[in-house]
């Protein structure tokens, strides 16, 4: 009994965080472009997720190649979290012009219009982000799960224990997202930089073969070494400011 | 080959965007992570953060 509850709670624990990252990656694509392709995202990797599992069943530990996942996922996410980043330090140090959403949305659906394109048409960014986070991190919960079952020899309780995970998490995300869509979005998208370069560095160095010291932990650990940096970085460039106008690049 | 072309330029601009210095620096540190990991050298989890740091220092525009 005793080992039963240890393993529910460890499957729990395990695969929560998990979650947590994905839920991290979902939230932010809905609050900082929208929440459309944001859980199209989530329901297109769920959906590829399931049909991975399916396949291989509790064999699928041995033949994901799950660092070559973690090296693609956390490359592009690396990249993509540091073109936030650079931009979110640009804006702050005023050597970039903070988003107006508003005229942004008016030059946009403008430029759009002039090109013969949809304005409405769908954001495939957003998709691919919310996609692949949803993808690694649930294959990641799979392997959780397949591997305390394995070990066990039975599935149920590390199944519960990660549904219950799922549920705690998912309540959280319900919870939580009203009040971060009140955050200046510029504030937001210097968070989600830094959050997606730190997620990135983790996934793609422990696909290139890093060990982390910390382990999950460490993705904490970088936000606050990339924020440190960022923030010197603006200190260092605001002098700039004086000297330059702020200039414009595409939006992100 | 509308679509080709479309697919391709997303993922351009999905990777480049604005600064190739970004997905250059990353594809070259990731590069060395791997072969400082598979020699087993033990700074690699502190070399892959720092060239983190340089690449976005490096996409920066130069105080004048």
């Amino acid at each position: 009994m005793t080992s039963d509850i240890l393993q529910f709670l460890a499957a729990l624990l395990a695969s929560s965080v998990e979650m947590v990252e994905a839920l991290t990656i979902v939230l932010a694509v809905g609050v900082t472009r929208s929440w459309r392709p944001a859980l199209l995202g989530v329901g297109a990797g769920l959906i590829a997720l399931a049909i991975v599992v399916v396949a291989f069943g509790p064999s699928l530990v041995n033949y994901v190649p799950i660092d070559a996942l973690r090296v693609t996922i956390g490359t592009l996410l690396l990249i993509f979290g540091l073109q936030w980043l650079r931009k979110a330090v640009l804006r702050s140090s005023s050597l970039k012009a903070k988003h107006n959403e508003a005229q942004i949305y008016e030059d946009e659906v403008r430029m759009l219009r002039r090109e013969g394109k949809d304005p409405d048409s769908f954001d495939w960014t957003g998709f691919t982000v919310a996609f692949k986070g949803v993808f690694l991190e649930g294959l990641e919960v799979a392997f959780i799960v397949l591997t305390f079952g394995t070990n066990e020899g039975r599935f149920d309780i590390p199944i519960y224990g990660a549904t219950v995970g799922l549920i705690l998490v998912v309540g959280t995300g319900l919870v939580v997202h009203k009040p971060l869509s009140r955050v200046p979005e510029n504030t937001i998208k210097y968070a989600v930089g830094l959050l997606l370069s730190a997620f990135g560095t983790f996934w793609a160095g422990e696909g290139v073969g890093v060990e982390w010291t910390l382990q999950d932990p460490t993705i904490v650990a970088l936000v606050g070494v990339y924020a440190a940096v960022s923030a010197a970085l603006v200190w260092y460039l605001k002098p700039q400011a004086g000297l330059a106008p702020a200039f414009e690049e595409p939006t992100a | 080959m509308r679509y080709v072309k479309g697919f391709g330029l997303f993922w351009w601009d999905f990777i480049v965007g604005d600064s190739i210095v970004l997905a250059g620096g990353v594809l070259t540190l990731l590069g060395v992570g791997y072969v400082l990991a598979m020699n087993d050298v033990g700074l690699v989890e502190f070399v892959v953060p720092a060239g983190v740091i340089v690449t976005l220092v490096l996409s920066l525009p130069r105080r004048r």
